[in-house]
């Protein structure tokens, strides 16, 4: 590992803004905050994951992956993060680096002319260039290939030096805020600022959940001006230093990258949500009140409690007609983070019963919310292994399981309802008007007609009321030629069928004619 | 229950259904040897045959009495004789079945009377069998049509029997006139696989699958053949599918005491369940194959896999009633909503178990306004429906018949466990393909500023 990433990675992990980081011992902290994974028994995504999360969302620019097939190849346009303008965010690029680069120390060259064909070919306002472990291990600059082409082809090229052996897709994301810190924020200037102008950091507009806000922000004459990284365009993400206030959505992943606006720019930041309605109600508010605080009009905050009292009697006035087709059903949620809880108290004034909350990623303070919440911490859990989880819906514990994908069959093969609440959703849950989303979501598929056929018996689970003895099979089988009854035992002379009575009632091994057979279909 | 509603309107704008001559004369080609013969006006056998050769992409062999002014005045008797002496001189069928048109029902003619006549004056017609079914253009549509013909076809060629002597591992499967061929065919596997042996009435698998023969032939080029009609007695069991084949079934039972079981449909889980069950029970087997089994296995895993798709999707749906019964319930189950049904034919009694509050007995015109009204999502009916579905930018699934803008209409199978899983993919992945991007301006906000976007400068490379 490079000294450069060395450092920069015990930079991230010693964190001051981070609560947790804090209260640990100067020894603690020195160890930095990476869990070691366990061999056979770890999931999730690496640094590299990570980094491209956080960056790919910004849409005009080229995301370039300096890696063997594998880590494009696998991955790239996977996820749902939604553009209103420019696609080529999901173009996959990637330098595809065979054994002969890699024994012959080509990479670095192959790199520079990937950029020069990348930048003729499409012109895009930044490349951004990722590191992955193999260029690290073999020792390609890519700062050095970055600058040089940079300086030779007039597009910044930025490095991202984020190679997933480094660890966790957390450190990705925050590697990944690093280098938008050291290259892009800061390089341009917007034309004019506003006292209303804020920076939004941790929301990639999956399925188009930041313009689920975004109204609420265009009536409050709120702007968006550097968006980290959800719609955004480059040159957006480039001025974000001119933003008033910052506002840290979901997850600390990026704390660094919100801290250092703040010292260096004096950009205040705080931390909220916008899943659930009173996390909605509760983001506005504060970002009301800092943008007064940094020099808006005061008259911001009576406009900002007006539309929250507009909109919270809406939402509720819409989930109240859904609430008959949600209230009594079992949830288990098995998330993380802070929608521990967002989510916890709209579901259950809607009259659904949270069976219980995974506090996966979860800080102590979400733990708390949690508790407060569900008045005790009996239905918090941490992991739950897929087998526990499966008997727990097999035994119909609960009615539906909302989490993310990875969990979606176990739910599914336990022929129970399941909604996708994390970052691979194909809908969006944000703001008030999300919060109506889900719990559509929640009503399709939990009352589906199809889970009452699927969980019931099949032809063969009950006994037949009456079985016939058979004839042997006659003449021979029209494939293998063998004709029926060799070297099989012939059963015994089947009893011949009771005369029938009359036309109808004729019966045979107890099956009559019916004259409605509806009950099946 | 369904409310069957017969909308007010005189004009009809692109109809749905296909006349009830033409379903006969599909059905008598699933005889063996046949000749289907019209008893009408020329252009009514020359638009039906048109109708059936763009469906199947086969020669049809398809005839007509050629009725002029003055025989329809005087009557037709002697046009029937003459088109069976020329058929016969011709084509040699074994198989004549005769269906009337609007034309000579308006005269009214006894047929019936008239033919019993001539059969019995024409002791040389004797090896040909015909069958008489009475099919006016101006009743029913086509699945009514072919259900006249088989009934038809059981009343003339199935002997009476007095006594019931059964081959267990016989049964009838009557086929109502949705199934296609593939549908057919995952039909008979079913039922062999429980070591049951199936006579088929119609069967179309073997006469218009869209094969190459060795020879040209100027009949159907494979069916039900004559020997087995007259076996059906024998059968220990009749399995109808749909319910316009009830009528046939019962006149079995009438004539020879085969009992019977109808299935409305045979696509979707419960219904597929109810007809392998019944093979179970007839077969005396307490288990089905492994095949089966795993079958329904892999159908409950698509059902998960396809209700993200299909719940709350909005449908429109146009066909004949047993069709449309059999895809509504199976897409309802499925929690799709039916927004608008219509059909061709108010006599069915399954438009009132329909999963929906009502079913339009109209037209195409119906279907597009409905669909458009509901703010459906997909259309199903046939390929007429392909202006509609333009018009509505919404796709358009082509069940039912005609189907002459896609070809290979007759391997789609959309019955059994295997079936029901292809159905509900299709229909999952038409939803998928329909994906919406999401804008800003959906959501009520105000699109990105122009500030931010990236100016392309010149290459400098």
């Amino acid at each position: 590992m490079a000294d450069a990433l060395k450092d920069k990675i015990a930079d991230v992990f010693n964190e001051p803004a981070c609560g947790t980081n804090v209260s640990k011992s100067e020894q603690q902290r020195k160890k930095g905050c990476a869990k070691p994974l366990t061999p056979g028994a770890a999931a999730g995504g690496c640094a590299f994951d990570g980094a491209m999360i956080a960056l790919q969302p910004i849409v005009d620019a080229a995301h370039l992956v300096h890696a063997p097939l594998a880590c494009a190849g696998n991955s790239w346009d996977n996820r749902g993060a939604a553009s209103s303008g420019s696609i080529l965010y999901r173009t996959g690029f990637t330098t595809d680096m065979t054994e002969l680069d890699i024994v012959m120390g080509h990479g670095e060259k192959k790199l520079y002319r990937a950029i020069k064909e990348l930048v003729a070919a499409h012109n895009p306002p930044a490349v951004f260039v990722y590191s992955t472990c193999v260029p690290a291990l073999i020792g390609d600059d890519i700062d050095a290939v970055c600058k040089a082409a940079t300086e030779k082809f007039g597009t910044p090229c930025i490095p991202v030096n984020a190679p997933g052996y480094v660890g966790s897709k957390n450190l990705g994301n925050k590697l990944a805020g690093e280098a938008l810190f050291d290259h892009v924020i800061g390089t341009l200037e917007p034309e004019e600022c506003t006292p209303y102008d804020v920076n939004i950091i941790g929301d990639y507009n999956l399925s188009g959940e930041l313009w689920q806000v975004k109204p609420l922000l265009d009536r409050l004459g709120i702007r968006i001006l550097g968006s980290i990284t959800g719609d955004a365009r480059y040159r957006q993400v480039a001025m974000a230093h001119r933003a008033k206030v910052t506002m840290l959505v979901c997850s600390k992943a990026l704390i660094n990258l919100a801290r250092k606006l703040d010292e260096t720019y004096g950009i205040p930041f705080f931390e909220g949500s916008f899943y659930g309605i009173s996390d909605t109600s509760e983001a506005l508010r504060i970002m009301c009140r800092m943008l007064v605080e940094q020099g808006a009009e005061p008259e911001l905050l009576d406009r900002c409690e007006a539309l929250i009292a507009e909109e919270e009697a809406k939402v509720w006035a819409d989930l109240d007609r859904l609430r008959p087709r949600v209230a009594g059903r079992k949830v288990l949620l098995y998330t993380g983070g802070h929608k521990s809880w967002s989510v916890v108290s709209a579901l259950q004034e809607l009259g659904m019963e949270v069976i219980g909350t995974s506090v996966r990623k979860a800080t102590d303070e979400d733990k708390e919310r949690v508790k407060e919440i569900m008045q005790t911490d009996a239905h918090m859990f941490d992991n739950m292994a897929p087998k526990d989880m499966y008997r727990l819906l097999k035994d119909a514990k609960a009615d539906v399981l909302m989490s993310g994908g990875r969990s979606q069959f176990v739910a599914l093969k336990a022929k129970m309802p399941w909604v996708d609440v994390n970052q691979e959703k194909h809908e969006p849950y944000a703001g008030y008007v999300g919060m109506i989303d889900m719990v559509r979501a929640i009503d399709r598929a939990v009352n589906n007609p199809m889970w009452a056929e699927l969980r019931s018996d099949a032809p063969w689970d009950d006994p037949l009321p009456a079985t016939t003895v058979m004839p042997a099979h006659k003449g021979a089988c029209p494939v293998t030629h063998i004709p029926a009854g060799v070297n099989r035992p012939v059963a015994p002379t089947p009893p011949r069928p009771a005369r029938a009575e009359g036309p109808t009632g004729a019966g045979f091994a107890g099956l009559g004619s019916s004259e409605t057979d509806f009950e099946d279909c | 229950m369904t409310k069957v509603v017969h909308p007010r309107h005189a004009l009809s704008t692109n109809p749905l259904k296909s006349s009830a001559p033409l379903g006969a004369a599909l059905a008598y080609l699933g005889i063996e040897s046949a000749i289907p013969l019209f008893h009408g006006s020329q252009g009514c056998t020359a638009f039906a045959m048109v109708h059936l050769v763009r469906h199947f992409k086969e020669a049809v062999p398809l005839q007509t009495t050629a009725m002029n002014e003055i025989s329809t005045i005087l009557g037709g008797a002697e046009q029937i004789e003459e088109a069976i002496e020329n058929l016969r001189k011709k084509s040699a069928p074994k198989f004549i079945g005769i269906a009337s048109t609007a034309l000579t029902e308006t005269r009214g003619e006894d047929v019936v009377g008239e033919l019993k006549e001539i059969v019995a004056r024409r002791k040389d017609f004797a090896d040909t069998a015909i069958v008489y079914a009475s099919t006016p253009d101006f009743t029913g549509a086509l699945e009514d049509g072919w259900a006249r013909a088989v009934e038809a076809i059981i009343a003339t060629l199935v002997p009476e029997a007095p006594e019931r002597d059964p081959d267990l591992r016989r049964v009838n499967l009557l086929c109502g006139s949705h199934l296609t061929i593939a549908e057919v065919e995952e039909l008979v596997r079913l039922i062999r696989a429980f070591g049951l042996d199936p006579i088929v009435l119609p069967d179309l698998t073997s006469s218009l699958d869209g094969h190459v023969g060795d020879d040209w032939r100027g009949t159907s080029l494979g069916g039900t053949t004559l020997e087995d009609i007259a076996a059906m007695p024998r059968s220990a069991y009749t399995l109808a599918v749909g319910e316009s084949m009830r009528g046939a079934a019962r006149l079995l039972e009438d004539r020879a005491m085969v009992p019977y079981r109808v299935f409305p449909s045979v696509t979707g889980l419960k219904p597929v369940d109810a007809f392998i069950r019944t093979l179970m029970a007839l077969s005396g087997q307490q288990d089905a194959p492994p095949s089966v089994k795993r079958d329904r296995a892999r159908l409950l895993d698509a059902s998960l896999d396809a209700h993200f798709h299909t719940g709350g999707l909005k449908v429109a749906i146009g066909a004949d009633p047993d069709l449309l019964f059999s895809l509504s319930t199976t897409l309802a189950g499925m929690g799709a909503e039916i927004v608008t049904a219509v059909t061709t034919s108010q006599a069915s009694p399954v438009l009132e178990r329909m999963p929906c509050d009502e079913v339009l007995v109209g037209d195409l015109g119906d279907l597009e306004r409905g669909a458009a009204a509901a703010g459906a999502a997909m259309l199903l009916t046939h390929s007429h429906g392909r202006q509609a579905a333009h018009r509505l930018h919404l796709p358009l699934v082509r069940v039912g018949f005609p189907i002459f803008d896609r070809i290979g209409a007759q391997d789609i199978c959309r019955v059994g466990y295997r079936g029901t899983r292809a159905f509900l993919y299709e229909i999952a992945n038409i939803a998928q393909a329909q994906h919406h991007a999401a804008t800003p301006q959906d959501f009520g906000a105000a699109p990105i500023a122009e500030e931010f976007d990236h100016v392309p400068h010149a290459a400098t490379c």
